[in-house]
């Protein structure tokens, strides 16, 4: 195992973080203060409690798997990208670095400063919102485990991406719709019937809804239903990466 | 000798269908400076990438020691260091952290005296804290070079290094080589200045459309192929050549102050006094000699123009 080596990605991919602070970190804590204010204050309070619970404590944790996703994914698919784009790859490439060892720098880079956005904005949400965390061990582990997923799917996405626009593609048209219709704002036992049907197909769902029970001990899926789909979507990101690397698509020729 | 690097029949068709490499073969002693020339698009480029595993080659083998490119990349990865042809840097990194994440990369810990020594080598210890997008061209190509060398590699791979770098450095790029070699490194260079592969290679490599050409101690390829020319230099001008004289296939020089003779030196006749006592014969009073070997270039296009035909 060459530690030093990913050790000097993940240092390189955090430096890049903290040399564009604003960007990393304010920016999320920014945007989803403006939920906060917008639905959790405002319109939230001419919302009734859903399932006994205040709806802007209730939006609380849809808001944080919101940033941690969208942030996972555009951390660990731009770390991969750019030094594709810049070249810079060929230093990756002719390095005596497995792509396991690739993939624990740079998605273990992202996933860190996932869970660091993830803790800021639950801290900066107690200034606006009172609640407590009823199972907070499960909290951190779906919140590792969701930065885990995200950053993984995010690689594969940095792999295959060969201009901005790919890049940026996946985010928006899946992962985004994903995310919002996945129970963020609303619990989908307020949905009619068949939309709650669809909205089992939507795997974003199993994620805030067991994240959602570590704080309220509610959900709209089974937890383990929750447990088992994060780590099936683990499963399937690190097989996708093993045939990337098995077959240098993109990044060898 | 201890062979180093060996490149046996290695092929390698991209993508597209393009053939960039043709079985080509290689052997390179440890301690040799070895020059890889040919025009745009011979293979220079895939060649290296080859052994440094940018490229996969479809064919052949490629041995660093005893250890194979493909089956034990970790360990010939981490003997070779690569500057690429193209400035590829993260811009927004200092030199210093560039050089630590590039020996941090091939598996060696943290050494600053050792990265300081390279900087001071490279004339870089000064911009050691400055953004690598704030360097001139020049210093952007010893960063590269830098960090090629930040994990100390024994056998060195150096794409068209001094392009872009101007005269001055361009010499203290060249001790720097000569450096290496006595440290106990192997340095394989392409370039397209000529007078470089002339001046510190060891042996040199002709390469085109993915065939190795020719391999030839540098010395001896520039005997072999060097057409020497005795320049005459007389005393009154003259406008034309005396037809007798034709059979010496003489070159009148533009200010009609000289003629030019063109021989072989390792022909057991070269001609020189046949054409002398001709010249006097004419009546035409030889001044001054100069003889004048062709350059390495005039070799090498010689070469390549052959090729073509
Ligand atoms: N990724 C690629 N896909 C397809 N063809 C390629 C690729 N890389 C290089 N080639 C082709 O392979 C041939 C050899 O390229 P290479 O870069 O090895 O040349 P080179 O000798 O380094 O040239 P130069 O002196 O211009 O650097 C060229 O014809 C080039 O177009
Ligand atoms: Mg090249």
């Amino acid at each position: 195992m060459n530690f030093y080596a990913v050790w000097s990605i993940y240092k390189f991919e955090m430096a890049r973080a903290m040399r564009t602070l604003f960007q990393s970190f304010l920016a999320p804590v920014i945007s989803t203060s403006l939920y906060f204010i917008v639905f959790g204050t405002a319109i939230g309070s001419k919302i009734p409690d859903i399932e006994g619970i205040n709806y802007g404590a209730f939006i609380v944790p849809g808001l944080i798997m919101l940033s941690v996703i969208t942030q996972s994914l555009s951390n660990a698919a731009f770390g991969i990208f750019m030094p594709k784009y810049n070249g810079t790859i060929y230093e990756i490439l002719s390095a005596p670095i497995s792509p396991l060892e690739t993939i624990i720098g740079y998605v273990g880079a992202a996933a860190t400063k996932s869970i660091f956005i993830g803790l800021i904005i639950l801290i900066t949400a107690t200034l606006f919102i009172s609640f407590n965390i009823k199972h907070l061990g499960w909290m951190l582990v779906f919140l590792f485990l969701t930065s885990v997923s995200f950053s993984l799917f995010g690689f594969i996405i940095g792999i295959w991406a060969t201009n901005w626009e790919k890049l940026n593609l996946i985010p928006l048209i899946l992962v985004t719709p994903l995310v919002f219709l996945g129970g963020t704002f609303y619990s989908i036992s307020m949905l009619p019937a068949l939309w709650q049907i669809i909205s089992k197909f939507n795997p974003v769902l199993y994620l805030v809804s067991g994240f959602r029970w570590s704080f309220f001990g509610t959900s709209d899926v089974p937890i383990f239903m929750s447990v088992m789909s994060i780590f099936i979507f683990i499963a399937l990101c690190l097989f996708i990466i093993f045939l990337i690397f098995k077959t240098g698509y993109r990044l060898r020729e | 000798m201890d062979t180093l690097l060996s490149i046996h029949k290695v092929s390698k068709t991209y993508k597209n269908g393009y053939k960039a490499l043709n079985k080509i073969s290689l052997q390179i002693p440890k301690g040799e400076i070895f020059a890889l020339l040919g025009p745009n698009g011979a293979g220079k480029t895939t060649l290296i990438s080859s052994i440094c595993g940018i490229v996969r080659q479809d064919e052949g083998h490629i041995k660093v020691k005893t250890f194979d490119t493909i089956f034990d990349w970790r360990q010939t990865r981490e003997l070779i260091g690569l500057v690429p042809q193209e400035l590829t840097l993260d811009n927004f990194e200092t030199v210093w952290d560039a050089l630590s994440f590039s020996r941090g990369l091939f598996g060696k810990p943290p050494d600053t005296a050792y990265l300081k020594w390279i900087l001071n080598a490279l004339s870089l210890y000064d911009k050691r804290n400055e953004s690598i997008i704030r360097l001139s061209g020049g210093m952007k190509r010893r960063v590269l070079v830098a960090k090629a060398l930040a994990h100390n590699p024994e056998l060195i791979f150096l794409d068209e290094p001094t392009a872009g770098v101007d005269v001055a450095l361009r010499k203290r790029m060249w001790e720097l080589v000569q450096e290496l070699r006595r440290g106990g490194a192997t340095v394989i260079l392409t370039t397209h200045y000529i007078e470089e592969a002339e001046e510190i290679a060891d042996r040199i490599g002709i390469i085109d459309k993915g065939i190795l050409l020719l391999v030839e101690d540098k010395i001896k390829l520039m005997n072999k192929m060097s057409k020497r020319q005795l320049i005459v230099f007389v005393k009154n001008k003259i406008q034309t050549i005396p037809k007798s004289l034709n059979q010496f296939d003489l070159q009148l020089h533009e200010t009609g102050a000289a003629v030019i003779y063109t021989y072989n030196k390792n022909a057991s006749r070269t001609g020189i006094t046949r054409m002398l006592s001709a010249l006097s014969e004419n009546k035409i009073i030889v001044k001054d000699l100069q003889t004048h070997q062709s350059s390495l270039e005039e070799v090498f296009l010689s070469f390549i123009n052959k090729d073509q035909k």
